[in-house]
């Protein structure tokens, strides 16, 4: 299990890795999609499947097919400035940064308790009590952040057509 | 035992994006940085969960998901607009509310 | 009827609140109805109390009246309270009754006026401030009224805002008095701390009981208290002020300069006697200074071209006259002099008004000239102010007042023989310029056209104040000539008598008239021969435009603005200049920080996404470094 564990995880690092160095757009999405299948069987070993099984269906085939979508309609305009951007002084800051953070939290992860589990129980059915029960107002609130999203989602993407035809 | 190494990949998950947001000069990397980090918050909910043997890490899980969604969506739109009116994909070029 | 009272200073209030809110929309009919109309009804109110205190006199000497408490606090409880007796209704009187015919005449001369609801709100606030002063109970409410006529001064003064140099003088009239306010406020507060109260009669009890004749902490006071007094009353050294303040409409030159708030400084020392009293040197200071203005003045009148600085000048010499009777101790003439002088110089400012508005505001006197066909009302009334003020013998007030004032002079136990002279030389200089100015603006060719004499409204207040300077003297007549006491015996019981010096008797009293006669009639036999066109010297009617220095520093009020001004005006002007001094150092900084503050933080505001996603970065770390710690 934990082999399992540790294999999952350093496929999801390499795969985070050449995401965000890649450049090629329709490469990087494709990294980010092993991404987060590593990803959903990481989900799975902790006790959470059904938040594994969503991880791939609505992440990795909803959101990032979206984009996919985007940078063909972006065409050209997503690739061809890459290589001229592409310099290695940008990454010096932003990678110090990120250091000092993996510092800091492992320390304060290191400095917690470390209990031992195994794998758990499926937890379908409480999931659903508990989202009916105590977590109902998230559900409408999350219900609420969907329809302005929708709405924006629409408005601006009808704007860019309406302004496509005029010219 | 599985949940200190699982926000240990957390944490490095999204000092990755956070590489990457700062660091990608195109706007769709940086949107891509945001969906990494945001699937590390994901994942130390769900560690965090596991730890305890509750179901509120799934529950934070389904709500970051949702939060994703509608997030990308109307990202997505903007990026469109900014393409459409810029010519460009250049997060520097979009500094008209300097100063 | 007495307890009417409060109503006397509350009408012209009242007066002053309606036009101050409603003035804008009445008619000029309307506003003038307002404005006389509390004026005139407070003079019908005081009539109608003054007849209730002649009727309870001498039995009952002072009435007060408490409206409610001002202030009540564990050290000091002041209340609005009224305290009318014989001064104060004597001072009530007068300012009523002159002030209703001011206004009445300011109606009619304001006429053509844009500001004509303004100025009558401030006429009406001025007559609420005096009437407070006057009727005031204790230091502080007199204060109050004292403060309130200075304000309203220095609002008409500059009542023709666009023009700055009447801007100018009005802050230079509102600046003198200040000082003299100041030092008027200081003193109040050593009273205080002396007696724990501000009610005048009990300090005035307190005083007298507890202080030694002349002891240092009464002379602080009283010196304190002269300074205001000076100050309010342009006298020296505080008499820079008054030639200035004729940049005001002439109604209100008539009223506040002549009649009612320059002679608040004397209201204030003969309702202070007892504190003066008990400093027999600051009296002594008073009388000199009397003397020393009155000549001053009168020397600088004698050469002035505007036709109401001479007036300016005379009453200075005027309260001049007062503060010597003061100072000397004739309390009672000291108040019968302000009385007629009330009348005639009220009187002499509104004919001068008569003439300036048939002249369109032609102010020169040798612009004018033979008026005296085609102004007749204006031309007699003016003699007859003149006559009154020059003290032309037997018929006119003024002969009366000026002779009581210097027989005390002449015989009082606190004066001397060389302030006797000095005063009589006065009478003459009075005489001298007052015919100078009835011979060169009433005589001789025409040189201005006029328009024409005056309507009723500016007619009638001139011929009542004509008929009160030749009437008001008898009541009041020396021994020698019917020994009428109508007057001292009133104020007896509210002042006390004029000490004599033994051994005078009345062949000395009858000399001295005569020399007061002669005096008088030898400055106006003087004026014809010089200034009467046709005389031997009058043919030289021409502008006096000879700058021979004497002249021009006598035209200058003996150069006390040129002292003044080098004293005290340039050094603080220069100070003022270098204006980068240590508080203004201390805001500049202030301002430089926050413009340099922002210039740095404006860095930050790139416009770059990635830019902030960085700084929200590092102040994520930070926080959760210090998290960590």
């Amino acid at each position: 299990m934990e082999m399992l564990f540790y294999i999952a995880a350093a496929v999801t690092v390499l795969a985070t890795l050449r995401v965000i160095t890649h450049v090629h757009a329709v490469h990087a999405l494709l990294y980010l999609v092993v991404a987060l299948i590593a990803l959903s069987l990481i989900f799975y070993l902790l006790g959470a499947q059904f938040a594994a099984a969503l991880e791939i269906i609505i992440y990795g085939g909803a959101i990032m097919v979206l984009f996919i979508f985007v940078v063909m309609l972006l065409g050209p305009l997503a690739v061809e400035q890459e290589r001229t951007w592409f310099s290695l002084s940008a990454w010096v800051g932003p990678s110090i940064l990120a250091l000092v953070l993996l510092g800091e939290v492992g320390y304060l992860i290191a400095s917690g308790d470390h209990p031992t589990m195994a794998v758990a129980e499926p937890r379908q059915k409480a999931i659903s009590i508990a989202l009916y029960g105590p977590y109902i107002i998230g559900v409408e609130l999350a219900s609420m952040l969907l329809l302005p999203g929708l709405i924006g989602a629409y408005h601006l993407g009808r704007r860019l057509s309406s302004e496509a035809r005029s010219c | 035992m599985l949940s200190t190494p699982a926000l240990v990949l957390a944490i490095m998950l999204f000092g990755l994006g956070l590489i990457g947001l700062l660091s990608r000069r195109n706007i769709l990397y940086m949107l891509l940085s945001l969906e990494i980090m945001l699937n590390a918050a994901a994942l130390a909910f769900i560690a965090g969960g596991a730890r305890w043997g509750q179901v509120d890490g799934e529950i934070m899980f389904l709500f970051i998901l949702t939060l994703a969604a509608a997030e990308v969506s109307v990202a997505l739109g903007i990026v469109l607009q900014l393409s459409h009116r810029f010519r460009t994909l250049d997060a520097d070029a979009f500094c008209e509310m300097r100063g | 009827m007495i307890s009417l009272l409060w109503l006397i200073p509350a009408l012209p209030l009242a007066g002053f609140l309606v036009l101050a809110i409603f003035g804008g929309r009445f008619t000029r009919q309307q506003v003038a109805w307002v404005g006389c109309g509390s004026v005139g009804t407070a003079a019908f109110t005081t009539a109608l109390v003054g007849r209730e205190f002649f009727q309870g006199f001498p039995d009952r000497e002072s009435y007060q009246q408490t409206l409610w408490n001002w202030i009540d606090t564990s050290g000091m409880t002041v209340g609005i309270s009224w305290s009318l007796d014989a001064l104060s209704l004597l001072m009530v009187a007068v300012i009523t009754a002159i002030g209703f015919l001011i206004h009445l005449y300011s109606a009619e001369y304001m006429a053509h006026d844009d500001g004509y609801a303004r100025f009558f709100a401030y006429m009406n606030l001025f007559v609420a401030a005096m009437l407070t002063l006057v009727l005031a109970d204790n230091l502080l409410l007199l204060y109050l009224g004292w403060e309130g006529v200075g304000l309203c001064s220095y609002l008409l003064i500059g009542f023709w805002y666009r023009e700055p140099e009447y801007g100018t003088a009005a802050q230079k009239a509102f600046i003198v008095t200040r000082i003299g306010d100041t030092a008027f406020a200081i003193g109040i507060f050593i009273l205080f701390t002396q007696f724990k109260t501000l009610s005048i009669q009990q300090v005035q009890s307190l005083a007298t009981e507890t202080w030694p004749v002349g002891s240092n902490v009464a002379m602080i006071v009283a010196v304190l208290f002269l300074i205001g007094a000076v100050g309010k009353s342009a006298q020296l050294p505080l008499q820079v002020w008054l030639p200035d303040a004729m940049a005001g409409p002439t109604p209100v030159s008539a009223l506040i300069h002549a009649a009612t708030m320059v002679t608040a400084g004397v209201y204030l020392i003969a309702r202070m006697h007892h504190l003066f009293e008990l400093a027999p040197m600051v009296q002594e200071v008073i009388a000199v200074l009397g003397l020393v203005t009155l000549l001053l003045a009168a020397t600088s009148a004698l050469v002035q071209q505007d036709i109401k600085r001479v007036l300016a000048y005379s009453t200075m010499s005027q309260i001049g006259y007062m503060f010597l009777a003061l100072g000397v101790g004739a309390w009672p003439a000291a108040l019968f002099h302000f009385l007629t002088h009330s009348c005639f110089k009220a009187l002499l400012f509104l004919a001068a008004g008569s003439v300036i508005h048939s002249l369109h505001h032609e102010q020169n006197i040798f612009k004018m000239g033979g008026l005296r066909r085609h102004l007749p009302w204006t031309f007699w009334t003016f003699l007859i102010g003149a006559a009154a003020m020059s003290g032309v013998p037997l018929i006119t007030s003024g002969f009366y007042s000026k002779d009581w004032i210097l027989w005390s002079v002449w015989s009082s136990p606190l004066s001397h023989r060389w302030i006797w002279f000095g005063a009589l030389l006065g009478a003459m200089l009075t005489g001298l310029y007052s015919f100078r100015l009835i011979f060169r603006v009433f005589f001789g060719e025409v040189r201005t056209q006029p328009t024409g004499e005056s309507g009723l409204a500016m007619r009638l207040p001139l011929v009542v104040l004509a008929f009160l300077a030749l009437t008001v003297g008898f009541l009041e007549m020396p021994h020698t000539l019917g020994n009428v006491t109508l007057f001292s015996h009133y104020l007896s019981h509210a002042l006390p008598a004029t000490a004599v010096l033994p051994g005078i008797d009345e062949s000395s009293e009858v000399r001295e008239q005569l020399a007061v006669t002669v005096a008088a009639l030898l400055g106006i036999g003087l004026a014809a021969l010089l200034f009467l066109p046709g005389s031997l010297f009058g043919a030289r009617g021409t502008d006096q435009s000879t700058s021979h220095p004497s002249v021009t520093l006598l035209q200058g009020g003996w150069g006390f603005d040129r002292l003044y001004d080098r004293l005290f005006v340039r050094p603080w002007f220069a100070v003022t200049r270098n204006s980068s001094d240590m508080v203004d150092r201390g805001y500049e900084w202030l301002a430089v920080c926050a413009e340099s503050c922002h210039g740095w933080l404006s860095h930050t505001q790139t416009g770059h996404v990635r830019w902030y996603a960085a700084t929200i970065a590092v102040g994520t770390l930070m926080l959760l470094g210090l998290f960590a710690m």
